[in-house]
This record gives structure tokens, C-alpha cells and sequence, in this order.
């Protein structure tokens, strides 16, 4: 016990955890958005993206959050515009932008070197780079993305259910994607401290597909992703606290060990709920074809 | 004849200068129940988007007299069955901005009792949408659009893809929305099934090709402008029913 109590006792840790706990509820919920508009590559791609952006602020000396904000907000932007367009799939899309933005991130840092916070922990994720402003950062990145949701809930749900007939309904489908889009670039910037580019995906995709295996309800949904999002961030930077292993990567394993858990009590029955989580949801109003393939 | 609820007049629209709609003139009724008839490609859904004002026309006008509601039901083909929502949160979707909070008001929850109850599928409400029969699936997707509470309804296709009870069930049900004073446009390229049965058709390929009861739209001449194809109609308790030539004549021969 004295053990596991060990770590409470740094201020460090207690920051780490904070903001390992909070970021893991915050991606935990965005996450659900993303996962049922089959853009789970978005998570990914965009965190790329941001390191674009990391690079650039980091050479021409601009705040970290704010230039690589910006640089995360317009490649969402870009992505969920052409996405949006028929013809070019979310995925392809993503890969296109956000590689290249990742790519030109590489050439920045290799052509005038690294001037801001260290590489390694924004590719892996370190809770000893976490500071009380990094902490209050992400408490009002939730506080906002909570806000979001709560008050654009039903617009945010039809828009993923089906945006064309959203848009008819009077949904502004635009200004709702694009503040989703917002919340996410905040959320993906906020957490990159501790889980790092290379794995914040995870921590949007996993819990929302765990949570889509447990349940048919989207409420429900929201709610089981932000708690199994939050306790792999706390399960996770105990973890690697005591076994000294990057925090990413313990937060991650969490939660792949929950899907594990979840899919063996399950016996896979709800697994086949996970199947349309890849297909774009905007669908158009044309036909396509197979429904109800599996009744 | 009282004001149309929308007008759409030489209305042309083409998408990367390939023409989709040419000089549609077409007016609707608050008493209207129109099908648009015609095969894939040839403009349907443009049209119902023109009239949604989803898009606007390159030539001609669409005027909406005011207070006009227009509500919308999609084709189920085009539903993503999985999505985690049950009917009575996808019927819930509809109300648009009435609420600052997710969950739903007492005064809600009793309007979307009432809409599924007149349409029968009340006792459904905590269902998953996917379990739910063909029939059930239209009446839900009908439920969301009357919660907006429309003076016309729009269903693309709706039984494509569906059995022969259920294209009966939703065109007894689009028949009662209509007695009730709710205009409908339907778009469909089910002869026999659905297009026999209505009021009233408008033939389309591009242009309107033809305009009236199904005896003054479905004929062989039309059907051939349509649909490219020859076909013969014969009559059948006073209803034009179309026969497909080739098939009778591999049958014959």
C-alpha cells in the first residue's frame, strides 16, 4: 500500500496524474464524436499534424499551445472540408494533410533545430514535463469541450447520425463540424505533454469502441467512454510511475487491456457493433447499396 | 386551387455542366401527394434537394410561401444501421435548438410518445434502431420528421429495399399523413408497387416528361422516354400494370 501510495507524495506525479485522469475523460467523450463519423484516423493523423505546428512555433519562438493550436485547427479544418466533399474519402483525406504536415514538422526541426519543449516527450509522452500551467490548460480545454457538448448535443448527434438530413432539419452542419473540429485540436494539444503524438489516438478510438461494445445507447456511450477514458489515465500513470515506462504507453495498454477484458467477457457477441465504425457516416442523398446485412 | 407551398419555375440545375434538372416547373399543393417518377440519374434527388433548398438553381426559381415547414425522410438504404441510437433519442434528434441541456423535457418526452403512438410504434421507443422491421424502421424516420411538425413531407425511395407488407404498410400510412393535410413527394422508381398507387406522378428524366394520374403518366410511350426501355402496360381493376416484354417473352419462348 505504502508502495502504491508512494508517488502521491511528488507534486509531479500528482500534476501527471491530474492531467493523465482529465485527458483520458476529455478524449474518452470526443472520442465517441469521432469514432461514429469513422474518421478514427483523425485522432492520429491530427496529432501528426499538430507536430507540424510544435516544430514551427518551436523555431520562430511562438507559444507552443498557440502556433501549434492554430496549426492543428486549420489542418481539422482542411480535413473535415474535404471530407465533407464527395469523392475523397475522411481517410484519405486525413492522410494527405496530416502526413504532410507532420513531414514538413520533421524538415523545420532538421533544417534550424529544436528550440522548444524536448521532442521525445511530445512523440511519447513524459509527466515530468508537466507543469501547473500545462494542468490548467487541460482543466479549461474540459471545462470548454464539456460545454460544447452540453450545449450543442442534439445538433452534435445528428450531424454524426446523418448530416445531410441535419442540415435540412435546420442544423448549421458547417459550424458544427467545425467547432467539433475545434474542441478536438484543443484536446489532441492539451494531452500531447503526457501521451505524446505517437499514441493520443489511441486514447480517442480505444475507449469509444470499448463503450460502443457495452451499450446501444448513445448517452450511455458518452458516459461509459469518459470513464474508461479517465481510468486508463489514472490506471495508466500509476503504471508508469512504478514501472518506469513512458506514461503513453501505459495509459494506452490500460486501455487496450480493458477492449481485452470487455471482449472475453463478452465472448465477442458485441464486437459486430464495432463494424460500421470505419465507414464515414455522412452518407449522401444517393442510394448505396446493403442494408440491414446483419439483422 | 389554393397558394402553392412551393413553386419551382424553369428550374435548371447540372452539376460540372452535365444538366440534371432542364425548365422544371412543378407546383405543390398543401392537398398534394406527388410521385416523382423516373430511373437512377435521372434528377430525382436533385429535385428533392432543389425543393429543400439544399441547392440552388443555376436557372429559374423556387419561391416557398411563407411559413411553410419541410421535413425530410431519408432513403433507409442510406442509414448507418449500428449507430448506437435507440427511437426514441433518433425521434428526439429532430428538435433542433429547443433545449440548452442533452436530455430531453417531460413535455418532450410526451410529444415523442404522442408522434410514435399516431404512428404506432409508441412501444418501441427504448428499441435499438436496427432492431426494428423494415416497416417499423420507415414509421420511426417518419416520426422524426413530424416532430418538426412539416405541411410537407419528403421521403426519398421510400420502399426501396423493403417487402411487399411493408410497401403496403407505408403507403396506407403516407395516404393517412396526407388525408390529415400534410402535402407529400415521394420519389420512386417502383412501377407496380408504390407509383400505380398514387394520385398523382411526374415523369422525370431530366426534364418533366409527363404529368397527371398514374392512367395519364404510366404509358408506353412514357415509360420508354423514362426508363430507356420498352415496356407494356396492361389494366387491371381499373390500374395500369406494367410488364416487362423481355421477361414475358423469355417465359413465352
Amino acid at each position: 500500500m505504502t508502495t502504491l501510495l508512494e508517488p502521491f507524495a511528488y507534486s509531479f506525479f500528482v500534476k501527471g496524474l491530474i492531467v493523465a485522469t482529465v485527458a483520458g475523460a476529455l478524449c474518452g467523450s470526443i472520442g465517441v464524436f469521432i469514432v461514429l463519423r469513422g474518421m478514427s484516423y483523425i485522432g492520429h493523423g491530427l496529432s501528426h499534424a499538430i507536430f507540424g505546428g510544435f516544430a514551427a512555433s518551436s523555431v520562430i519562438g511562438l507559444n507552443y499551445y498557440l502556433g501549434a493550436g492554430l496549426w492543428g485547427l486549420l489542418s481539422a479544418l482542411a480535413i473535415q472540408k474535404v471530407s465533407r466533399r464527395r469523392g475523397i474519402s475522411a481517410d484519405a483525406a486525413i492522410g494527405v494533410i496530416t502526413t504532410a504536415s507532420f513531414a514538413l514538422g520533421i524538415a523545420i526541426l532538421t533544417f534550424y533545430g529544436n528550440k522548444g519543449p524536448s521532442f521525445d516527450a511530445a512523440l511519447f509522452g513524459s509527466i515530468l514535463g508537466v507543469t501547473t500551467t500545462d494542468v490548467w490548460i487541460l482543466v479549461g480545454v474540459a471545462v470548454f469541450a464539456l460545454l460544447v457538448v452540453t450545449l450543442n448535443y442534439r445538433r452534435l448527434l445528428f450531424t454524426t447520425f446523418d448530416a445531410d438530413v441535419a442540415a435540412v432539419s435546420g442544423v448549421n452542419v458547417g459550424h458544427v463540424d467545425a467547432l467539433l473540429m475545434l474542441v478536438l485540436s484543443l484536446s489532441i494539444l492539451s494531452t500531447l505533454t503526457v501521451i505524446g503524438v505517437t499514441l493520443v489516438a489511441a486514447t480517442l478510438v480505444v475507449p469509444a469502441v470499448i463503450a460502443r461494445m457495452l451499450t446501444v445507447s448513445f448517452h450511455r456511450m458518452l458516459i461509459i467512454s469518459t470513464v474508461i477514458g479517465a481510468t486508463s489515465g489514472f490506471v495508466g500513470m500509476n503504471l508508469s510511475y512504478h514501472l518506469d515506462v513512458p506514461s503513453g504507453t501505459t495509459i494506452v495498454l490500460v486501455g487496450a487491456a480493458i477492449f481485452g477484458i470487455v471482449l472475453a467477457v463478452t465472448g465477442g457477441r458485441t464486437l459486430r457493433r464495432t463494424r460500421d465504425l470505419d465507414d464515414v457516416v455522412d452518407l449522401p442523398l444517393v442510394p448505396v447499396p446493403s442494408r440491414n446485412a446483419e439483422r | 386551387m389554393s397558394t402553392p407551398l412551393i413553386e419551382l419555375r424553369q428550374v435548371s440545375f447540372g452539376y460540372d455542366a452535365r444538366p440534371v434538372l432542364l425548365d422544371v416547373d412543378l407546383d405543390i399543393q398543401p392537398s398534394s401527394f406527388i410521385g416523382i417518377l423516373g430511373p437512377s440519374g435521372s434528377g430525382k434527388t436533385t429535385l428533392l434537394r432543389a425543393i429543400l433548398g439544399q441547392i440552388r438553381p443555376q436557372r429559374g426559381s423556387i419561391s416557398r410561401a411563407p411559413g411553410t415547414a419541410v421535413s425530410y425522410v431519408p432513403q433507409l438504404e442510406t442509414v448507418n444501421w449500428n449507430f448506437p441510437v435507440t427511437v426514441g433519442q433518433c425521434v428526439l434528434m429532430s428538435r433542433i435548438g429547443k433545449r440548452l441541456v442533452p436530455w430531453a423535457s417531460p413535455a418532450e418526452r410526451r410529444l415523442v410518445t404522442q408522434v410514435l403512438d399516431r404512428l404506432g410504434i409508441a412501444d418501441l421507443q427504448d428499441r435499438h434502431i436496427r432492431d426494428l422491421s423494415g416497416g417499423q424502421q420507415q414509421r420511426m424516420f417518419i416520426a422524426r420528421a413530424l416532430l418538426r411538425d412539416p405541411s410537407l413531407l419528403l421521403l426519398d425511395e421510400p420502399t426501396s429495399g423493403v417487402d411487399v407488407a411493408t410497401r403496403h404498410e407505408v403507403l396506407h400510412l403516407l395516404q393517412d399523413l396526407n388525408s390529415d393535410g400534410i402535402a407529400i413527394i415521394l420519389t420512386t422508381h417502383d412501377l407496380n408497387g408504390l407509383a400505380a398507387h398514387l394520385p398523382e406522378l411526374v415523369a422525370l428524366r431530366t426534364r418533366i416528361l409527363a404529368r397527371g394520374t398514374p392512367e395519364d403518366v404510366v404509358k408506353p410511350w412514357v415509360l420508354e422516354q423514362v426508363f430507356g426501355a420498352r415496356m407494356e402496360v396492361l389494366q387491371h381493376l381499373g390500374m395500369p400494370v406494367v410488364v416487362d416484354p423481355f421477361a414475358a417473352d423469355r417465359r413465352a419462348g
